[in-house]
């Protein structure tokens, strides 16, 4: 048991007396690839907010690799969702050199090295030849390896991805998600989705969240979960891999 | 020419070019932080610091450019919180500063066309005070531009990821709303309060059409605007029109044939 997420009851919202997600309770093994599912407004990215420290909880406890997620700043990598038609006058290169910020320091230069390690990360992702191309002339599922690629670039212990197959074809995922599965071999992956068609043939645990904490572990049948929380059931229920969920108001019901 | 031989002609031309390259700099992050609105608010908030000047016998500059720094920090705390509370913020310090200056310019009993030159422009009046202030400007937003680059290009292409590399987001953009008080009254000398949110959207607007980093964006909005306000300046004194306008004019011209260009290329390619 190596937990490298750790989040006891957290609270959490953006307007007071209106949590969006409550009394959560998760643990996240070194080596895991998990993915975070439910439906919109249920806390998805709160929870993400969260665990990156960009949300202070009201309530309960985050601890990241043992510690509060201001002081692992540059550990954990974040690819946050590719937003389509989005302009900015910037290059591939320049993009991936932001995954360097927190190793060149503030102010001071990128060096050679942070140069030399975005270039190995985009070869790692197999885009090295846009490294000069401009940012808004790519695909998007290129533009979501460039993302990936600076996440990498600071050589994180955990991943965590938002909603990372909302822009891209059917293709262009399938070899996503068997890159993430080769990347899982280095890190831990928490990947927060509404795509639950193919997650279940790559991840290693499921969480669905809607609201607040009522049971995990692979005890709960698919259809009563996907009736009272709005999960997914058909991937739970038909699915080989052990899920959690982190949600729902009728708790009750689930006793 | 001979219209190069009168020392207002000297002074005017100085200012124009020394003012394009803080706009084309500062302009350029206006306009990719999406804070056009932003930098309208912060010019017409420094009305109200020609009023107090009046009143207390300072130079024009000195207040405007105190009230623009108050607005610029005023409007910095208000929108960390959300975007609404930022709009509503804006629109109250805007049509505050306007009002204070009012109130201040009545009780001062000030000649009404000494107001008009701050309104659109007095380009042709600038003084050696001007200069210096432009000189000044220039060299601190470059060497903090310099500096502070690619913190800059992180907080405007994503401030949560920049947040997440240990950037400190609330201080750059604090010292980037400093900049744009600072530049827009510079810019008020040459187009007025008025029209200083078009110079600094106009040619970095432009500029965005063809390049493809911020740096490039930034040298190329300075040309730009130094195009815009000495050829409008030439042109205004060739038609004796107000110059303020001409400039205006001749950008928004300018920025239109862009427009043209780009949806040609775009549907060619």
């Amino acid at each position: 048991m190596n937990p490298v997420i750790r989040l006891n009851e957290v609270t959490a919202g953006y307007e007071r007396g209106k949590p969006v997600i409550r009394k959560i309770n998760l643990l996240v093994e070194d080596g895991d690839f998990l993915a975070v599912i439910g439906p919109n407004g249920g806390g998805k990215t709160t929870l993400l907010n969260v665990m990156l420290g960009l949300l202070e909880p009201w309530e309960g406890t985050v601890e990241i690799l043992g510690t509060s997620p201001k002081y692992v700043r540059g550990k954990v990598g974040y690819v946050p969702q590719v937003i389509p038609g989005k302009s900015f006058p910037i290059t591939v290169m320049d993009v991936v050199l932001m995954g360097r910020l927190i190793h060149a320091g503030i102010p001071g230069r990128f060096t050679k090295k942070d140069r030399e390690i975005a270039v190995e990360k985009l070869n790692l992702l197999g885009i090295a030849n846009l490294a000069q191309a401009d940012m808004n002339l790519l695909s998007g599922g290129q533009k979501q390896r460039v993302l990936i690629a600076r996440a990498l670039a600071g050589d994180p212990r955990i991943l965590l991805l938002d909603e990372p197959v909302a822009s891209v074809d059917s293709t262009t995922q399938e070899s996503f998600y068997n890159l993430l599965v080769e990347l899982n071999h280095r890190m831990t992956i928490i990947m927060v989705t509404h795509d639950v068609g193919a997650i279940s043939a790559h991840v290693k645990n499921i969480a669905c969240i809607n609201g607040t904490l009522t049971g995990h572990g692979a005890g709960i049948s698919g259809e009563s979960v996907s009736r009272t929380y709005g999960c997914p059931f058909e991937l739970i229920s038909h699915g080989p891999v052990p899920h959690r969920v982190l949600g729902g108001k009728h708790s009750r019901e689930e006793d | 020419m001979e219209i190069l031989s009168y020392a207002f002609m000297q002074k005017a031309l100085i200012v124009s070019v020394l003012a394009s390259i803080a706009a084309g700099t500062i302009g350029t992050l206006v306009n990719v932080n999406r804070m056009s609105s932003l930098a309208g608010s912060i010019a017409h908030a420094s009305f109200g610091g020609l009023g107090l000047a009046y009143i207390l016998g300072l130079n024009p500059l000195v207040g405007a450019t105190i009230f623009a720094v108050l607005a610029s920090l005023v409007i910095g705390a208000i929108s960390g919180r959300s975007a609404m509370k930022t709009e509503t913020a804006m629109a109250a310090v805007w049509a505050t500063g306007m009002a204070v200056g009012l109130v201040l310019i009545k009780i001062s009993g000030t000649y009404a066309a000494d107001l008009m030159s701050w309104l659109f422009g007095s380009i042709l009046a600038v003084n050696t005070n001007d200069i210096i202030y432009a000189v000044l400007l220039n060299l601190l937003v470059i060497s903090v531009i310099t500096i502070l680059y690619k913190e800059f290009l992180a907080v405007a292409y994503d401030h949560r990821f920049a947040m997440l590399q240990g950037v400190p987001v609330g201080l750059v953009r604090t010292i980037f709303l400093v900049l744009t008080a600072l530049t827009a009254v510079l810019l008020m000398r040459i187009t007025g309060l008025i029209m200083v949110i078009a110079m600094l959207s106009i040619p970095p607007a432009i500029a965005e059409m063809f390049t493809t980093s911020l740096r490039k964006m930034m040298v190329l909005a300075s040309i730009l605007s130094a195009v815009f306000s000495v050829g409008g300046l030439f042109l205004a004194y060739a038609l004796d029109l107000p110059p303020g306008s001409v400039v205006i004019l001749l950008a928004a011209a300018c920025y239109a044939a862009a427009l043209l260009v780009e949806r040609l290329r775009s549907h060619w390619v």
